[in-house]
């Protein structure tokens, strides 16, 4: 094991609250930063949050999910329905400050109750998913993806097909890089103790790993729900950023926009998939001239990379090619 | 190392301890109109080891794969220590103290020869997600000594030098003898070993046989061995059970089935010597 | 009465399109285990170049219809050949998964190459064939183009059993799906007869973009993905890999739809498909007409 790893695995939750304050000092200094960066910056911790938490279900356990848009979605419907139905009853005018101790707590209880819905929402898509591999999970994640849409444009109370506005702005970058450090301690914490190694070995084989005693449903199970839990969690901070969503943004394309991400950073290699998620989020911000041409240059690259790198752009020498299994 | 004892449990009752290891009552697997076993009934008790021989197709990984929760008996019942186990999942069966290797070697590739270890002590973690996050000490503690039980179980079988290697690096032999130890990991009363000597050289071969006799003394569990070359078999086995097309046609020490007459019908030429 | 009667013939109108390109999904998972998922897009190109055709051939005519068909038919078969050989070929024997991300991968290079090159905007198709309205006495409506859509996938579903039951390389197509290897060591080309399989099916979908077009005239770049979707569902039901499946639930699914699109749950019939999908694979994942078959270990 490396010197890097080495003290990150000593110190874990030191360098996590270490980590987290210079999350906070950066918000304290973030004023004199040129908003156009630092809504790029909001933008790149989104989609880490995103991407990480996929990587744990399709990188780490091997469950190839094409719905996780669907999930940011419930999370983004079901935080925002409290932020504005809620809110404004619980704390009266004192809601508009988004620096207020009670909007903050309001807003932390909503992002979290808004985790948990897309949580509920990625055990029942992965119970019935589990039987299923490779392509026809794919399907399913994508149906269950765009069933979620489906349903959130036929929900009038919050906005149809027209959208939900008037979000109030609670998210800062402190939140932003905040839950993406989190939630990147999570998954790597998880994935790296002996319980952990557990999801690698039903990606691996899933006969093999039953053999040795793994419940490989609960595994999967348990991939989802951390998985959607995140993607929840992005959905109600890109919510409370963009001040207003629509069915239309969490569809299949999005979450295609996901995997491509993690694809490119590599399936179970979190690091790379963190660098891919600034790599893609900024790419588009240098070649806006050419934005026409960004879809076209995402499915390339998509080709491409399967046909000759298909461990992802930034597979470390050590690491074999984790077997992409079906 | 302690003697390994069935996850969980720890009093047998009675009966229990009366009851075989492992018994098969007249199982039949069938998949669609093709019969792969049929009555087949099969007794283990104890620490010993027992050879599963026949020619190719004759159902001997089928029988594995029944034992262990792959397939479902369509008829008949198997019992684990007088409990009845069919129609368990697989990780369910392991619990109770069965394991297994592959005909064609299993190992997990994209994880190092320690996690392969490490993975198989899963069923005896007293830790779950949540702690793999919060990290308190308990949960260091246990990983510390999880760490140590693998390593003494890599050690014992000279393949500690190679924990951070990738279990495909591995020479064939050493590839096997992984496996081995990955399933000893689930602490099992029986072993299910699947043609362990397959593409193995003389030397290798003599190696294996030692090993799995010491495996059999060191942690006094029962052995099921399929396997194809007679040496091996006839060399280790004290009891010995011949497949043919699904069917029990001898029984019993090497010499007796040497020379029934079935047997060697059935294989139709000179067993490998 | 009449009510049902006209759904009846609005849903088989869809269905036998939904049939047509269920039909490429079910060839091609039957050979190779996969789910091409650009096989929609495949559909999409069929109707553009029925469009761009369209122009050069009198509007009206029976013959200048049946010539852009025919046309269009050749030419997507050989796209399908094309991505099968850049894009599928160099995969094959690998992970399944690998293919599935590059087969998505194709599937949005031809939309968005599309829509640069047609244009995000939904174009017109023009009227092919003489548009007549036949109307019963007792009000039942069908147009020529609906006629057309049954007669045509009646013709193409027909050939297709032909080539597929009565024709050597049909045999051929069958060997593969069975048993791939056993097949190449009776002497099959097995490239060849994939490479057959996907541009046969492409053909249909091909067919079935412009059947689609002619009666719901107005045509974009991402017109292929929701008929895509429920046609794979289509396969799905049928029972994968089972050809007259296939065009069994592509009819099936045609006519589910029509009628929820009449009841009060219509704005969710795009999601029935996905639910139906769901439900079948769960249940009974072998479908109406497949058989399961057991993994090996």
């Amino acid at each position: 094991m490396n010197r890097f790893k080495m003290i990150l695995s000593a110190w874990p939750k030191a360098i996590l609250l270490a980590l987290l304050a210079g999350c906070y000092l950066f918000w304290l200094l973030s004023n004199r930063l040129n908003p156009y960066y630092l809504a790029v910056l909001i933008n790149i911790g989104i989609n880490i949050i995103l991407a990480v938490s996929l990587n744990l279900i399709n990188g780490y356990t091997g469950q190839f999910s094409l719905g996780h848009a669907g999930f940011m979605a419930v999370g983004a419907y079901a935080s925002a329905s409290i932020t504005m139905f809620v809110g404004p009853k619980v704390l009266g005018s004192a809601a508009a400050n988004p620096l207020n101790p009670g909007t903050i707590a309001l807003f932390l209880a909503a992002l979290c109750l808004g985790g948990i819905a897309a949580a509920i929402t990625g055990f029942l898509v992965g119970a019935p998913s589990l039987r299923l591999k490779g392509d026809y999970l794919a399907i399913v994640t994508l149906g269950f993806g765009e069933i979620i849409r489906v349903v959130f444009r036929n929900i009038d109370s919050l906005g149809g097909a027209l959208g939900l506005n008037g979000i109030p702005s609670y998210t800062n970058i402190f939140w932003v890089l905040g839950t993406a450090v989190i939630s990147i301690y999570v998954v790597l914490a998880m994935v790296h103790s002996t319980y952990g190694r557990g999801f690698l070995a039903v990606r691996d084989d899933e006969v093999a790993a039953e053999a040795m005693g793994l419940n490989t449903t609960r595994y999967k199970i348990v991939a989802f729900i951390v998985g959607a839990f995140f993607a929840g969690i992005a959905g109600g901070l890109y919510g409370h950023y963009t001040l207003s969503i629509d069915p239309k943004g969490f569809g299949f394309m999005r979450s295609i926009e996901i995997v491509v991400i993690v694809i490119l950073g590599g399936m179970g290699n979190t690091g790379g998939v963190v660098a891919a998620a600034i790599l893609l989020t900024l790419l588009p911000e240098f070649l806006r001239q050419y934005e026409k041409y960004q879809m076209v240059f995402y499915s390339l690259l998509l080709i491409i990379l399967m046909l000759t790198r298909p461990q992802g752009l930034f597979a470390w020498k050590r690491r074999a090619r984790p077997a992409l299994r079906a | 190392m302690e003697t390994p004892g069935p996850a969980g449990s720890a009093r047998m009752s009675t009966y229990a301890a009366q009851a075989p290891l492992l018994q098969l009552e007249e199982c039949t697997v069938q998949f669609g109109g093709l019969t792969a076993v049929s009555d087949l009934c099969l007794k283990l008790s104890g620490p010993e080891i027992v050879g599963l021989i026949g020619p190719n197709g004759a159902g001997k990984t089928t029988v594995f794969n029944l034992v262990t929760g792959v397939y479902r008996p369509t008829g008949g019942v198997i019992r684990y220590r007088g409990e009845t186990i069919s129609g368990e999942k697989p990780w369910e069966i392991t619990a109770r103290g069965i394991a297994r290797t592959f005909q064609n070697i299993r190992l997990f590739p994209s994880l190092s020869v320690f996690d392969n270890v490490r993975v198989a002590f899963h069923l005896h973690l007293k830790h779950d997600s949540r702690d793999s996050v919060w990290r308190g000490r308990s949960f260091l503690r246990e990983e510390v000594d999880i760490e140590a039980k693998v390593m003494e179980l890599l050690e014992i079988f000279q393949l500690g030098k190679f924990r951070d290697s990738f279990a495909n690096g591995l020479s064939y032999g050493d590839q096997r003898r992984l496996e081995i130890v990955r399933a000893l990991a689930t602490k099992p009363n029986l072993l299910l070993l699947d043609e362990p000597a397959a593409g193995m050289n003389p030397t290798e071969k003599a190696g294996l046989m030692k090993l799995i006799e010491f495996v059999e003394k060191k942690f006094q569990i029962a052995i099921l061995l399929v396997e194809h070359d007679m040496q091996v078999v006839m060399g280790i086995c004290r009891r010995i059970i011949v497949l043919d097309h699904g069917v029990k046609i001898a029984e019993g020490t090497p010499e007796e089935v040497r020379a029934d007459k079935r047997v060697i019908e059935a294989y139709l030429g000179q067993a490998k010597e | 009465m009449i009510e049902f009667l006209q759904q009846l013939i609005n849903g088989l109108s869809v269905g036998f399109v939904y049939a047509l390109l269920a039909l490429g999904y079910t060839m091609v998972y039957g050979i190779l285990r996969f789910i091409n998922f650009a096989h929609s897009d495949v559909f999409m190109v069929g109707a553009f170049c029925g469009f761009y055709m369209g122009k050069h051939v009198p509007a009206h005519s029976l013959g200048g219809g049946l010539l852009v068909i025919v046309l269009t038919m050749l030419i997507c078969a050989a796209l399908g050949i094309i991505i099968e050989r850049l894009a599928y070929r160099p995969l094959r024997g690998g992970s399944s998964l690998a293919v599935l991300i590059t087969a998505i991968g194709v599937s949005l290079l031809l939309e968005n190459v599309g829509q640069l090159v047609f244009g995000a905007d939904p174009k017109y198709f023009p009227e092919l064939f003489p548009a007549k309205v036949y109307v019963s006495s007792s009000g039942l409506r069908v147009s020529s183009n609906q006629l057309l859509v049954f007669v045509v996938t009646a013709v193409l579903l027909f050939a297709l059993q032909w080539i597929v039951l009565r024709t050597r390389t049909g045999t051929a197509m069958r060997a593969v799906s069975f048993n791939a290897q056993a097949a190449s060591l009776v002497g099959i080309n097995n490239d060849r007869v994939i490479s057959f399989t996907f541009g046969l099916g492409s053909a249909l979908a091909a067919a079935g973009g412009i059947l689609y077009s002619m009666n719901y005239p107005s045509i974009d770049p991402y017109m292929g993905i929701l008929p895509g979707l429920k046609a794979f569902v289509a396969a799905v039901l049928g029972g994968i890999g089972n050809i007259p499946g296939a065009a069994l639930g592509g009819i099936l699914l045609g006519l589910i739809e029509t009628f929820v699109k009449g009841t009060r749950f219509s704005t969710y019939t795009d999601a029935i498909a996905f639910g139906l999908l769901i439900v079948i694979l769960l249940f009974r994942p072998a479908g109406l007409l497949g058989k399961f078959q057991v993994e090996k270990v």
